[in-house]
């Protein structure tokens, strides 16, 4: 009853809005709706002035600091000014890529049972899309506190396996998400074709649906490597950041953002002149993964396009 | 996919494979591995925090102290609860608007000419990690705001509002909430521009057909009926805000006690997260690190809150405007 009263209410309020616009004959609406428009614009304009200013002072503050030492070799004595972010580089390539080799092959399975396998009225479907997608917006440093409790603190060490861990609890609800995304835009006569050839359900999902769709999965990837290798929150407490090169899995390891983070909170030139270095390494990965990423599937979609 | 699932009884033809059974086992298990993840979280925050809540009780919400010399330990969680949603409010009042703008812009008035190029560049900022944004903002960014707005503020201002007293240097709860909500606004324009664009074209023609100019028939077609969904939206940039980590750590100046909570838009403050980033692995006790873990668990439970609101409000949303859809 009550919302049926909420809709009558709607209805004339509407209606009178309506009624409004069409005896309105002055100039005033058009003025209103170009007005309208230019505070759009205004808004994009002020969301790309930060993008274009941090890509701007990264280059011309980090462009001066890189050279083959900075780039290979070990930090050296704090405040000196000497030495690189070589132990860093590795660090962050090898926590990001053990965390992807955790994450893809669960976040690809879940994937593909959210999209191929369950039924549309499954509660245990429904439960794991939904907090997929509420752990997506998780804080990034609670992460770091899970992975500290469980592995960091059993282990009795700051390590490798604790930051991948971390970091592949961000990854998995992501490339779940998107697998399942990307799986459900393959039509389904594919499907349907497949079946009608006798061909078993497993097979179809990977070798039709899966490889149909490898280029929307590939993409949801790369996406989320990009997003986890510049994460910081969750290395403080797993990986500590060390200025010597990798040793083992066991044992604590240096990252690029972690050691932008210590970098910023030193007091010397030096010190910040680095951080500019290594924050320019590290954005110029993520540009890399992001736009390279824009060009590949733009070349296919016209290869594509062209095919058909 | 039900419509040929249901078929399946249909077609003698498809084999019966042995690993069927067990792929589906597979799949199954690495789904389940999401909830285990939860239960994961859950267990450790709550495993960790336990110790500072035997302690303090829910004192621990409600004090202000915050000393972790041995021996004289006390720990209140207040003044980061309140700075958490001071900075968050602020970048939510900024943020949401100009969102709002920029996704209005990208689904009902760029032309398709420019809405690729646009949408890219949306996203590239939102591919920014925290960490460069929290130095660019500590390097440059906050000496544009302290110059350009806060001073010129405070020397206004600063006798009559109390929001402007204080001398400002730009490490301080505004500038922060600003930094964040640049941080925010790629995140919030790209779902709303997503659910904008799920708005269906009969809703646009409608208003049309009367005579409504393109801004009549956002407001009055568009919006009202994308409403559910931009709160959503807007919830979920609001948890990012609460829960981000770094660029706070950098440029919120990190008070701690009493002096963390603002008494003007200059002062110093801290958030949950920052006062976590800052004394983790300096903890000069197993009950401090317990404290800090408690605000981890403080924090954890409003973001829970805010994302599980947040998407049940985006998934209405969708589920009402196209049954059986995507998004």
């Amino acid at each position: 009853m009550s919302s049926k009263t909420k809709e009558n209410n709607n209805y004339t309020k509407n209606r009178k809005n309506v009624q409004e616009m069409m005896s309105n004959t002055s100039n005033r609406k058009i003025y209103v709706n170009k007005l309208v428009t230019i505070l759009c614009i205004c808004c994009i304009i002020i969301a790309i002035i930060p993008l274009g200013s941090i890509l701007f002072e990264v280059f011309k503050n980090g462009y001066s600091a890189i050279s083959f030492e900075f780039l290979t070799q070990k930090p050296g004595s704090i405040g000196s000014g000497k030495g690189g972010i070589g132990p860093a580089i590795q660090g962050t390539l090898i926590v990001v890529s053990s965390a992807a080799l955790i994450a893809v092959p669960v976040g690809v399975f879940a994937g593909i049972y959210l999209s191929e396998y369950a039924k549309s009225n499954n509660k245990f479907a429904f439960a794991v899309r939904f907090f997929a997608d509420v752990l997506t917006g998780l804080p990034s440093i609670i992460v770091g506190i899970v992975s500290y409790v469980i592995i960091v603190i059993s282990i009795g060490s700051f390590s490798v396996v604790a930051g991948a861990f971390s970091l592949s609890l961000i990854m998995i609800p992501l490339v779940t998400r998107i697998t399942e995304e990307s799986l459900k835009m393959v039509p389904d006569p594919i499907r349907e074709a497949a079946h009608s050839l006798g061909i078993p359900k497993w097979k179809i999902t990977i070798f039709i649906v899966l490889k149909t769709a490898t280029s929307g999965v590939l993409t949801g990837i790369v996406l989320s490597i990009a997003r986890i290798a510049g994460e910081t929150a969750p290395l403080i407490m797993t990986i500590l950041g060390t200025s010597l090169y990798f040793s083992s899995f066991t044992g604590p390891v240096d990252a690029l953002p972690l050691r932008i983070w210590r970098l910023a909170s030193l007091p010397y030139e030096s010190a910040h002149a680095s951080g500019w270095g290594a924050a320019m390494i590290l954005i110029l990965l993520i540009l890399v993964l992001n736009v390279g990423l824009r060009v590949l599937a733009r070349k296919q979609n016209i290869a594509t396009s062209r095919d058909t | 996919m039900t419509k040929y699932k249901n078929n399946q009884s249909l077609i003698p033809l498809t084999k019966f494979s042995k690993f069927d059974p067990i792929f589906k086992s597979i799949i199954i298990g690495a789904s389940a591995y999401t909830l285990v993840m939860l239960a994961l979280i859950l267990f450790a925050v709550g495993e960790g925090s336990k110790e500072i809540f035997q302690d303090e009780g829910l004192n621990f919400l409600t004090s202000t102290d915050w000393n972790a010399v041995p021996g004289r330990e006390s720990f209140g969680a207040l003044p980061y609860i309140i700075g958490t949603l001071v900075s968050s409010g602020i970048a939510m009042a900024i943020g949401v608007p100009i969102s709002l703008g920029i996704a209005i812009f990208l689904s009902e008035i760029a032309g398709t000419k420019l809405k690729t190029p646009l949408s890219f560049i949306i996203e590239l900022l939102a591919a920014v990690p925290s960490i460069i944004y929290g130095f660019w903002a500590l390097f440059v960014f906050r000496f544009w705001i302290m110059d350009f707005v806060e001073k010129p503020l405070h020397s206004f201002f600063g006798d009559s509002l109390p929001f402007f007293a204080k001398t400002p240097f730009g490490l301080d709860v505004f500038t922060a909430g600003i930094v964040l909500a640049i941080m925010i606004i790629p995140i919030i324009s790209s779902i709303t521009r997503e659910l904008l664009l799920v708005v269906p074209n009969s809703q646009r023609e409608a208003a049309y057909s009367l005579g409504a100019t393109r801004w009549e028939a956002i407001k009055i077609a568009v919006l009202p009926y994308a409403k559910s969904g931009i709160l959503g939206a807007s919830i979920i940039g609001l948890g990012r805000a609460i829960g981000e980590t770094m660029l706070v750590t950098l440029i919120i100046g990190n008070a701690t006690g009493l002096n963390a909570i603002p008494t003007s838009l200059f002062s110093q403050s801290q958030t949950l997260s920052s006062l976590i980033a800052n004394e983790f692995n300096e903890a000069a006790s197993e009950l401090h690190l317990s404290a800090l873990i408690g605000l981890g668990a403080v924090l954890l439970l409003l973001t829970m809150l805010i994302n599980v609101i947040a998407r049940l409000l985006v998934y209405k949303m969708v589920k009402t405007s196209n049954p059986g859809g995507r998004i």
